[in-house]
């Protein structure tokens, strides 16, 4: 949505209003918003997706890791992290595997958690999921492996308990 | 412009004002996000990849008792307006439709349409299930569109993970891909000024508010609709039961506030609705966003009891159909832009002079006190 004051720029702020006893929400760009005095607190860039999304670019310099770690294809879809930025949109399922570490650490910032709890999934009639792949211990091994790697202190150790509780 | 007769109740039984707490909740929506395990997702899908999930997913929904009968709609093979009525209509979202002039439709875009469930096959996902029932119905709601996703997941492989649960096109509907949202009128709460604390403190407990059209639109008319912001690390029932609990609060407050302006700002609030009242009844152009006013005054008063002219369902009607795609409809053509508002300051007085006269006319005098 564009800016309301400008009518130029991307809305990044949304500010609801009461005029009269009306309720109305304008949307308005970082530069109208400091113009009008109004803390971007909302503004996408603060949000957990903007703010991931806007660290992912930060790097200018084209040899630092980051950079080439933008670049970087998932083996499935092709889809680099750079789309990702771009976008906003993951290319496919296994950009989930191919960009774990950054992907978990968004998904904690999102959510503030990695965990599915919630309904699994038993695959199609003509398909069903083999084995219990939550509570598989080499799933939960897994994890494990991946969450230590990827330095998730906190989730390793929720991992470890259930790995002692399954075994 | 597509019949929506074929639609049994034209898509929209969630108008009817009939659920629990119709007074304060307009309807209550429940969505899921699923993808196709062996599909790419859309920002990575070519026309060809969108016609194959499309097929995919028609096929399988053909022999679901959730939408085997369904009525279908290619929103690519469909003119701006139809596209428009059906955005209007709650049926598709603005990406899916691009109601907008000049808007592209995806290729392979598509709607299945059933009762009160729909699937929008290659939006944001290839597959967006909805139900959407009248009032404040989470339960119902949820037990509809939970039914139609087994169903469909018996048939189509869904893409899931084993620790993220259901992936989905962006990392914000990834886990249970539920999006539970009650919309909501709350004029009291607006008037007395207590809106915004309300709506802070809702974000600051995991909820988000949206305007009449969801992510992105406007508030209008003091309807706001609520919802879960997150969507991983907490159980489907989890994240229903937190909405409902603070929905309900939330309707406590609205009760609480439009009974002190009732206390307190009597003559004020009367003449407040009653013209509201006036205006829609007389007036001879009304824009989108005057109509969505006056109607939350009418629908304070109407629920007040202070009006006893009109029905919930009428004004949930209007809504709708004071859209500028409805209006269209009504003439058959398409109008134009200046003509827009003269038509539905016509409309408007003709569902209410019909309203008022199926009522009896002693119905339109204000209560009055001794």
């Amino acid at each position: 949505m564009k800016c309301n004051a400008c009518g130029e720029r991307d809305g990044v702020v949304s500010l609801t209003q009461i005029v009269e006893g009306d309720v109305r929400t304008v949307s308005l760009c970082a530069k109208c918003a400091a113009e009008k005095g109004i803390e971007t607190g909302i503004g996408l860039a603060d949000t957990p997706l903007g703010g991931f999304l806007a660290a992912l670019g930060e790097s200018a310099d084209p040899d630092a890791p980051l950079a080439t770690a933008l670049e970087a294809g998932c083996p499935a879809c092709g889809a680099t992290l750079r789309d990702f930025r771009d976008t906003g949109r993951v290319g496919c399922a296994e950009c989930y595997q191919a960009f774990d570490a950054p992907l978990r650490e968004l998904l904690r910032r999102l959510h503030g958690s990695t965990h599915h709890t919630g309904m699994r999934y038993h695959g199609t009639e003509a398909a069903p999921a083999v084995g219990a792949p939550d509570g598989g211990t080499r799933e939960l091994r897994e994890q494990l492996r991946r969450a230590i790697e990827a330095e998730h202190f906190e989730l390793a150790a929720e991992l470890r308990d259930r790995l002692r509780d399954h075994e | 412009m597509i019949d929506l007769s074929l639609l049994p109740d034209g898509g929209m039984a969630w108008l009817e004002a009939s659920g629990p707490g119709s007074h304060l909740v307009v309807s209550t929506r429940v969505r899921l996000a699923r993808n196709l395990d062996r599909h790419r997702f859309i920002t990575r899908t070519d026309p060809m990849e969108r016609e194959a999930i499309l097929t995919e997913v028609e096929r399988a929904a053909d022999s679901t008792a959730g939408l085997g009968r369904a009525v279908k709609f290619r929103l690519d093979r469909l003119d701006l307006v139809d596209r428009q009525l059906l955005h209007e209509r709650h049926l598709v979202s603005r990406e899916l439709a691009a109601p907008e002039t000049g808007g592209r439709v995806r290729p392979g875009a598509g709607l299945l349409v059933q009762d009160r469930a729909s699937v929008m096959v290659n939006e944001e996902d290839h597959l967006r299930l909805q139900a959407l029932r009248s009032g404040f119905a989470l339960e119902a709601t949820w037990g509809h569109v939970s039914t139609l996703d087994t169903e469909l997941g018996q048939r189509l492989a869904f893409a899931f993970h084993s620790e993220f649960g259901y992936l989905t096109s962006c990392p914000t509907n990834v886990g249970t891909g539920l999006r539970a949202s009650v919309l909501v009128h709350l004029p009291g709460l607006v008037l007395t000024k207590e809106i915004n604390k309300i709506l802070q403190g809702l974000t600051q407990v995991g909820l988000t508010f949206r305007g009449l059209y969801g992510e992105g639109s406007e508030v209008v008319g003091n309807l706001f609709q609520l919802s879960n912001q997150t969507t991983l690390g907490k159980t489907e029932r989890e994240l229903l039961d937190h909405l409902g609990k603070l929905v309900r609060q939330v309707m406590e407050y609205e009760e609480r506030a439009r009974q002190i302006l009732l206390r307190d700002a009597t003559a004020i609030l009367e003449d407040k609705v009653w013209r509201a009242f006036g205006l829609l009844r007389y007036a001879r152009t009304l824009s989108f966003e005057e109509t969505m006013n006056l109607l939350s005054g009418v629908r304070l008063g109407v629920g007040l009891g202070l009006i006893p002219s009109v029905g919930m369902y009428t004004l949930n009607k209007l809504l709708v159909f004071t859209q500028p795609a409805h209006l269209a409809a009504a003439q058959g053509r398409v109008l134009a832009d200046e003509e827009v508002p003269v038509r539905r300051a016509a409309y408007v007085r003709q569902v209410l002079e019909a309203e008022v006269g199926r009522r009896g006319p002693s119905a339109e005098s204000p209560p009055t006190q001794g």
